[in-house]
């Protein structure tokens, strides 16, 4: 037996998903349509969220279209295609975030060109989505009120991945005694510069500040860096 | 958790690298902080999905890499505690530029050369 040597190999672990990402980002810019990834913790009202925003942006004549994660069931895209969009489940088997791969194999027969939003309701999981880049445009980190203050400290790395935060379920901020300073210094420390916005989707609140940040993010699509 | 996928990427990384009839003894790593992945669930996970491959029993090396953030106003590097609040460490301002901490890549592998058919 010959004497160990070192090989120098200087190659990012997820090379291949940062490849396919890259991919569809091309993908999406060539077709025109932007894409939006929204992630939050189990519960933080992503779904609820986008079937608003799906019904509200299908009615004003946009083409809009969602991805939606989950470990398992087709219970959200059921719930999603009310709003009348076509909607794709992505079920992960277990699996605790989506990958570039799936985005890939889910998109196949869907014409891009055809859509103006894309929207990728990603597993919900404040820890593994943050990752995997999906050549998204954009991803939104949601954060409901009844989650407290400080999860943006605990988990930090989703919200410093993130391009903006979305405070869900404020309606209830009064009864959760919800501290909105503490909330936003605490998003703000751990990805300095975000924009944040407010939402209810059962009082349908907050949803015309939503459509302007995704007018404006549209208007500038292929100015985005490479999220590295 | 997500280490178990990060693990496997690693083996393909690795063996994809690996030249033929040699083993790995030793994957050198880089993990960043904001990278998103735990060193003892890598180190865990890793062991489980290295079994039958030819990666089994190669111990991973961890550098963790702590972030570090640059202040333009002061032109001042500030390294991040746990969690990390990215403030200028001199002035005290909020600060974005991350320079480091969000590494996740396979730096080097240890190889040992099998024994030749002949010899």
């Amino acid at each position: 037996m010959e004497k160990p040597r070192i090989l120098e190999v200087r190659q990012g672990i997820l090379k291949k998903n940062d490849q396919l990402a890259e991919g569809l980002r091309g993908r999406y810019r060539e077709a025109g349509v932007c894409v939006v990834d929204l992630v939050s913790s189990p519960g933080a009202g992503k779904t609820a969220f986008l079937e608003e925003s799906l019904r509200r942006m299908a009615e004003s004549g946009l083409r809009v279209a969602a991805l939606v994660g989950d470990l398992a069931t087709e219970n959200d895209a059921k719930r999603l295609e009310r709003s009348g969009a076509p909607v794709r489940q992505i079920e992960t088997h277990g699996i605790c975030h989506l990958e570039a791969e799936m985005i890939d194999r889910h998109l196949e027969g869907w014409d891009l060109e055809k859509l103006d939003f894309l929207f990728i309701e990603n597993v919900g999981n404040l820890v593994c989505p943050s990752s995997y880049d999906l050549g998204e445009d954009a991803r939104a980190v949601l954060h409901a009120v009844t989650e407290g203050e400080d999860k943006p400290l605990k988990y930090p790395t989703i919200f410093n991945s993130s391009d903006v935060a979305m405070i869900t379920k404020i309606d209830l901020a009064e009864v959760c005694e919800f501290d909105r300073a503490e909330c936003y210094e605490n998003i703000r420390s751990v990805r300095p510069g975000i924009p944040i916005l407010e939402s209810s989707a059962k009082k349908g609140i907050g949803f015309d500040g939503w459509f302007a940040y995704l007018d404006e993010l549209k208007k500038s699509k292929g100015s985005r860096p490479r999220r590295d | 958790m997500h280490e178990l996928s990060i693990a496997c990427s690693i083996i393909e990384t690795v063996e994809e690298n690996l030249p033929p009839k040699a083993t790995a003894t030793k994957i050198f790593l880089k993990i960043g902080a904001m990278s998103g992945v735990v060193k003892d669930a890598l180190l865990f996970s890793f062991e489980i999905a290295a079994e039958g491959t030819p990666v089994q029993g190669a111990a991973l090396e961890i550098e963790e890499i702590p972030v570090v953030v640059h202040c333009d106003d002061c032109d001042v590097d500030s390294e991040l505690g746990n969690p990390p609040i990215f403030r200028c460490a001199n002035c005290g301002e909020l600060t974005g530029k991350i320079l480091q901490g969000k590494e996740l890549d396979v730096v080097s592998i240890e190889v040992e050369d099998g024994k030749t058919e002949n010899s």
